[in-house]
């Protein structure tokens, strides 16, 4: 393997890094809008905030003295977890469940709204310059020959991949054994129908945007630390490139948002590896422009039907 | 979860919300992080923030708690005494004063700027300038109904090519003004053309993409563009060729002062930049308001309405949208023409999601399809911040809760649309005779 092997090997595994936080954030997207047919326009900046809650948490042990790395992670996934969980609640309860009944568009404007304000609300309270911190998991292996191009591969990477993945067998586990996993299900297939078995449907909304924003939480603080630099403008683009991945993948389909969120991830990282990393975001947009022109129902999604 | 009793004091739902509120601020509001000599630190916040927490905590409890007695007596408030409800005269059919109040309105705002100060022209200019934003995208999100959230695109696409044709081709503002508007209509109809066979929401991410798309391209395309410096000394528009700056830039050109022989005043200039928006918002109301009865017009409302029966009816809901997408981006693309020429220099900054954000805003606000409304908001978005400058830092926070608040209390905006609609006048003689029988239409008003 030449040297142009080990490149594209190091290009793909950034890219399936980057591409398994899209799909985290992807998949309350996916459930929302499987859920109540709604684009949850403030996820983004749920993630924003989950990022924001984790630095404060690593922040202050590092302040109390705690100097283990594993608990420090524990602690800043936990109280991310619950506080973002808490945030992603009130803006279903405050911004969308008074409009449930009312026009999509309705809805959706609401949604940008909320969007703006939470920003704003971050922007004002932390202020807008980036907080940045130093990397917590230093170091990584490395592979190759010693004078050519080399594969590095990050404990920081494989931390995302290990997280990620216990995430996602826990969601997967949740969805299709758990008592509450069914009644969403049954949501995603038929909410009027839910309802009427005795299934209290608020409740079931109200889960999925906890369980949406945790995934957004666990994203924000892989992500946070990845990058080392948070501002609050991090969750508008993350929020556009996660939704983007979940319309790749079929919307309302969570295999489908974590697969459309590995191909979108390893699309920008090729574009920023082989062409140019200022495009990236253009090619990430134009991948959605192409995919709703083609394959509106997205990957594995199912075509929608538009009932009179 | 609503208690029958309206005595009854709600303790647990009382309980959750406000710890739920101490969840939501504690680690955003209580804790101030900041990056010294490159290490993460954390403070506590202020004291005052934690009195605010506190104090919110304690009154969204006692919200709760009382929420039953409260609305009980709320409901009771209302059923004895109704609010009263405020109806603005109507117009409608009366159409020679109608007519005589618009003319008044008109030559009292040409000869308004005359007797102010040049910095109420200039913020009056800014307004119209949003007053040109929101009436073309009313026409694509409240007539047509299609949630356009890249409208800032096509704005920059009028003011960039002013800019690059000025800088590259020396040409002028007024053929420009033409192209201008020509070439965001075309990348509306090219963007439209695919896109809009979309479901709404669909839409309004893809739009939302493209607006972003062009501020990246504009923003990286250092070469002709300028990059994130943007372009400067971007001319002003001439009176007939006209200038009116101090000395002509062209030879052979006689500067406006010079050619009526009176003083040089760069107040001038303001004025005529003022009376040119004014001219172009009438022109854009007037275009509008023409489209709006014909075929074309009605149709975008039919298709809001109902996609689906109009479909049945041999409309062409693609075509129909379509048309709508590509005069709103026109509209966008003549703002953004004068917008470069106003300020004389434009970079990517002015064209973030932001601007869209606040052009759907003023569009909401109003009232989606409410071309008065919309003119309003406009006025009142761009004055208000003038008037707070203090709140400066709060405005778009300001703006997101006011969008959400709106779409819950108000979603169909401050001054509604008036749909087409039969008037029944009331005779004397209804009062006494069965009223159904005796009542005709009189008078059909849009």
């Amino acid at each position: 393997m030449g040297e142009a092997g080990f490149y594209f090997i190091q290009q793909l595994l950034n890219g399936i890094t980057i591409g398994s936080t899209y799909a985290l954030i992807a998949i309350g997207y996916t459930m929302v809008y499987g859920i109540i047919g709604m684009i949850n326009f403030a996820h983004g900046e749920i993630y924003m905030i989950g990022s924001y809650v984790a630095f404060a948490v690593l922040a202050g042990l590092a302040l109390m003295g705690v100097d283990s790395i594993a608990l420090m992670l524990a602690a800043a996934f936990i109280i991310s977890i619950i506080i973002t969980s808490t945030y992603g609640f009130a803006v279903e309860r405050v911004a969308y469940r008074p409009l449930r009944n009312s026009n999509r568009l309705i809805a959706l404007i609401s949604a940008i709204g909320m969007s703006i304000f939470l920003q704003n609300y971050v922007r004002i309270v932390q202020g807008s310059r980036d907080i940045a911190m130093p990397s917590l998991i230093t170091g990584g292996w490395t592979f190759g020959p010693a004078d050519e191009f080399n594969v590095t591969l990050s404990y920081m990477q494989v931390v995302i991949f290990i997280i990620t993945f216990i995430t996602m067998t826990l969601l997967t586990l949740f969805i299709s054994k758990s008592r509450m996993g069914r009644a969403c299900r049954a949501c995603a297939e038929d909410l009027g129908m839910t309802r009427l078995l005795g299934i209290n449907t608020n409740q079931v909304i109200s889960l999925t945007f906890i369980i949406g924003a945790a995934l957004a939480a666990v994203a924000g603080v892989l992500l946070g630390l990845y990058y080392g630099v948070i501002n609050p403008y991090i969750g508008f683009l993350a929020g556009l490139k996660a939704f983007t991945a979940a319309v790749l993948g079929g919307i309302g389909s969570i295999p489908g948002a974590v697969l459309g969120g590995l191909i979108l991830g390893v699309t920008e990282a090729f574009t920023a590896g082989y062409f140019s990393s200022e495009y990236k975001d253009v090619v990430a947009f134009s991948l959605l422009v192409l995919i709703l022109l083609f394959r509106p129902s997205g990957i594995l999604g199912k075509p929608e039907v538009e009932k009179v | 979860m609503n208690s029958q009793s309206s005595t009854t004091l709600r303790w647990f739902p009382a309980f959750m919300a406000s710890g739920a509120l101490l969840l939501l601020a504690v680690l955003m509001l209580g804790v101030q992080l900041s990056t010294e000599n490159t290490e993460l630190v954390v403070y506590l916040a202020a004291s005052e923030r934690w009195h605010l927490i506190l104090a919110g905590a304690v009154l969204v409890f006692l919200v709760q708690l009382f929420r039953n007695p409260i609305s009980a007596f709320w409901q009771g408030a209302k059923k004895h005494n109704p609010l009263p409800q405020v109806q603005l005269p109507s117009l409608d059919d009366n159409k020679p004063l109608k007519r005589l109040l618009i003319s008044f309105a008109v030559a009292g705002l040409m000869v308004w700027p005359f007797f102010v100060s040049r910095g109420a022209v200039d913020l009056a200019t800014l307004a119209l300038i949003y007053v040109m934003l929101g009436l073309g995208l009313n026409v694509v999100v409240g007539l047509a109904g299609l949630l356009d959230l890249g409208y800032v695109g096509f704005y920059a696409v009028g003011a960039y090519s002013y800019a690059l044709l000025s800088q590259y081709f020396g040409l002028d503002f007024w053929s420009c003004l033409l192209i201008g508007g020509v070439m965001a209509a075309f990348f509306g109809f090219i963007l439209g053309f695919p896109v809009l066979r979309l479901r709404g929401d669909y839409l309004a991410i893809v739009t939302l993409g493209f607006g972003e798309i062009i501020r990246i391209l504009l923003n990286n395309w250092t070469s002709i563009t300028g990059g994130p410096n943007g372009i400067s000394q971007i001319p002003k528009p001439t009176l007939f060729g006209l200038e009116f700056s101090r000395r002509a830039k062209e030879d052979g050109n006689v500067p406006f002062h010079e050619f009526f022989g009176i003083d040089y005043s760069s107040g001038y200039k303001v004025i005529f930049l003022y009376i040119l928006a004014l001219l172009l918002v009438l022109l854009t109301l007037y275009i509008i308001n023409r489209l709006l009865r014909m075929p074309i017009g009605r149709a975008w409302e039919a298709l809001r309405e109902d996609d689906i029966a109009c479909r049945s009816l041999g409309l062409n809901p693609t075509a129909i949208k379509l048309s709508a997408f590509t005069i709103g981006a026109a509209f966008a693309g003549f703002a953004g023409t004068f917008f470069a020429a106003r300020q004389g220099f434009i970079s990517p900054e002015s064209f973030t999601f932001i601007e869209s954000a606040i052009i759907l805003a003023i569009v909401v606000l109003g009232g989606m399809g409410s071309q008065m409304g919309v003119i309003l908001a406009a006025v009142i978005m761009t004055v208000l911040p003038e008037f707070a400058r203090e709140f400066q830092e709060y405005r778009m926070l300001m703006f997101g809760l006011m969008m959400v608040l709106m779409m819950m209390w108000r979603p169909e905006g401050l001054m509604p649309m008036k749909r087409p609609h039969l008037t029944l006048k009331d005779h004397p003689s209804d009062k006494k005779d069965d009223a159904s029988v005796n009542r005709q239409p009189i008078a059909e008003s849009v």
